[in-house]
């Protein structure tokens, strides 16, 4: 009878985990045989090689890509947020996703038969780099409302993207760019696309330190108290991030994800990243598999980029949220003078005794 | 904890200038003083959350600063002004991460069991698990003393608990400062504005004026007209009320 109670008490606790999990797996299937050419699941079993390489190729990369892609750019959201404490930053508003296409311009520009890897290293070292500066540079200047410190990085990432198509359109690089600048999934297949798995290890990583993350997105005093490096783990996190991003910048970048989702788990679980990292990658990768699957049957059997598709639901979703904050009070967004990245480090410095 | 010719400055002006005392052991301190004289930057430099330029802090026949950050959060807990939470955890998903120090990221039994006897001991059983910000300020502060329950230190550093408080949260408050002492056994060292309070609930007072301590010692050392009206230069009365010296300012 105990078993029993203590079963029933855990899915109870873990509903949403299960609800997103079935979801996404039934959505994997159904995504596996939509498209132009007709792959049924009879003929896969019954050996049919043409449907089998159909499959292998370019079907089944796809849906890995964009399940890496969801969970990889929801949880890399979800951290750049705790860690910030703050629910409008994001790779997009965090100028991660910017920074990660200028280094993949660097790379076509210096290595023009460059190979998805050395494309790869260049967008992990700038999206690195350009996380950090952001970071900095927010801890360095004291904002009075926390919808500034995503509006400065839409700014700085606006600049950067400005700069990066700049050199595009001098070196006629644009063509070859844009491809890195609208994600969609339509040129995934087999020997092109691996390089999206880095982000499975980087999300474990980060679910190991969860914990860290949460202390330090509590503030500097707060984790100097409990003995965690504040700012060793600030930017440890940041880099997971980072390379999380620019590891699925280089396949295609989509936008958004990293913003609402997070946002989306938070309202009904809480800011525990242990206890939200899970639901928060589930709901990533079903919604940017939703978004492809509209994608691709809106117009069949033609195709629109997902980022089309993510951009218009998710400027939506986001919409809805900004009123939702606003609305539920100033409790769920901080304030600059909380604790977080732009609020403790000016407690301190400011901190002359009372 | 001796404290040895502590100084501070800030962009050459000196805010705490050759403070030296000692912190008896299992006694609450409070450090008072008008705004301005140094009482919260003293507190940050013992806590380690603010270096200190010159002089010596020894804790334990250590210099803090030479402490390993993550050694001393199991002797010394601090919560400042700026810990007002708002991330949405739950009661005791914050007093856990008290627990931290010990715990890490591996939650044994033993630790279980800590964290339970932290939240029991601040009668937060029934709202364990509801979130932080939908508590009231009482209860949330309640939260944050479990929270340092649950680090299990010698040592309490508080900075202005009774701030944003009403009276009868700020007495409570107070009440549980003493009991950190009385019941735990704990070191408790307070930052407090209201005089009052830390007559009536403390062992010893520090009070402090322009950077330097005016006075230190207990209680009814340091609770006198003429000490007071020196440290905030206005009048005072005292007035004897259940055996403590309480005063009164106009």
């Amino acid at each position: 009878m105990t078993n029993f109670l203590k079963g029933e008490s855990y899915i109870k606790a873990h509903i949403s985990t299960i609800i997103l999990g079935v979801l996404l797996v039934v959505l994997s299937c159904c995504s596996l045989f939509v498209g132009v050419i007709d792959v049924t699941p009879g003929e896969l079993f019954s050996g049919d090689i043409e449907a089998l390489e159909i499959f292998i190729i370019s079907r089944l990369p796809r849906l890995l890509a964009i399940l890496c892609t969801g969970i990889g750019m929801s949880g890399a959201g979800l951290i750049m947020q705790q860690l910030c404490s703050n629910k409008f930053i994001s790779p997009t508003t965090g100028a991660t996703i910017s920074s990660a296409q200028f280094g993949i311009l660097l790379a076509l520009l210096f290595i023009p038969g460059s190979t998805l890897w050395s494309r790869a290293i260049f967008a992990f070292i700038t999206a690195v780099l350009g996380t950090w500066v952001f970071v900095w540079f927010i801890q360095r200047i004291k904002f009075k409302d926390v919808v500034m410190v995503p509006l400065v990085g839409i700014m700085f990432g606006n600049v950067i993207g400005g700069i990066t198509n700049y050199l595009a359109y001098k070196y006629e690089m644009t063509q070859a760019l844009s491809s890195w600048l609208v994600g969609h999934f339509s040129m995934v297949l087999k020997g092109r696309y691996e390089i999206v798995w880095i982000t499975l290890p980087l999300v474990i990583l980060a679910f190991i330190f969860a914990n860290h993350f949460n202390i330090v997105g509590l503030g500097k005093d707060f984790s100097k108290n409990l003995g965690v490096p504040y700012n060793l783990v600030l930017f440890s996190g940041l880099t997971i991030s980072a390379m999380i991003t620019a590891g699925i910048v280089v396949v295609g970048s989509i936008s958004y994800i990293g913003l609402i989702v997070p946002n989306i788990v938070a309202m009904y679980k809480g800011d525990k990243i242990r206890g939200t990292l899970v639901d928060t990658a589930l709901l990533g990768a079903v919604f940017v598999l939703a978004c492809d699957m509209i994608g691709r049957v809106a117009i069949f059997p033609y195709e629109l980029p997902i980022e089309l598709i993510v951009g218009i639901l998710g400027s939506l979703i986001f919409i809805a949220l900004l009123f939702y904050r606003l609305k539920h009070g100033r409790r769920a967004i901080r304030l600059g003078n909380g604790t977080g990245c732009n609020g403790a480090v000016s407690n301190i410095e400011g901190g002359v005794s009372k | 904890m001796h404290i040895k010719e502590l100084s501070k400055q800030y962009d050459g002006k000196t805010v705490v200038d050759n403070v030296t005392f000692e912190i008896p052991k299992g006694k609450v301190i409070s450090l008072i003083g008008p705004n301005g004289a140094g009482k919260s930057t003293v507190m940050g430099m013992i806590s380690r959350l603010i270096a200190h330029d010159s002089g010596i802090v020894d804790f334990e026949g250590k210099d803090i600063g030479k402490w390993k950050s993550k050694e001393l959060s199991k002797w010394l807990a601090i919560l400042t002004q700026t810990n007002n939470i708002q991330m949405k955890l739950t009661v005791r998903e914050l007093v856990t991460f008290g627990h931290f120090p010990y715990s890490g990221n591996h939650i044994t039994p033993k630790d279980k069991e800590i964290i339970n006897r932290a939240i029991e001991y601040m009668e937060l059983q029934e709202f364990q698990d509801r979130f932080i910000d939908e508590l009231s300020g009482g209860q949330r502060q309640r939260a944050l003393i479990a929270m340092v329950i649950a680090q299990d230190t010698d040592y309490v550093l508080l900075d202005e608990p009774t701030n944003n408080l009403d009276i009868y949260h700020a007495t409570n408050m107070m009440k549980i400062v003493r009991r950190l002492c009385d019941e735990l056994g704990k070191t408790v060292i307070l930052v407090l504005h209201e005089i009052n309070y830390a007559a009536f609930y403390s062992d010893y007072i520090c009070a402090f004026k322009d950077g330097k301590i005016a006075k230190f010692g207990t209680v009814e050392e340091v609770m006198t007209k003429e000490n007071l009206s020196h440290i905030y230069g206005v009048d005072f009365e005292i007035l004897n009320i259940e055996g403590k010296p309480l005063s009164i300012y106009y």
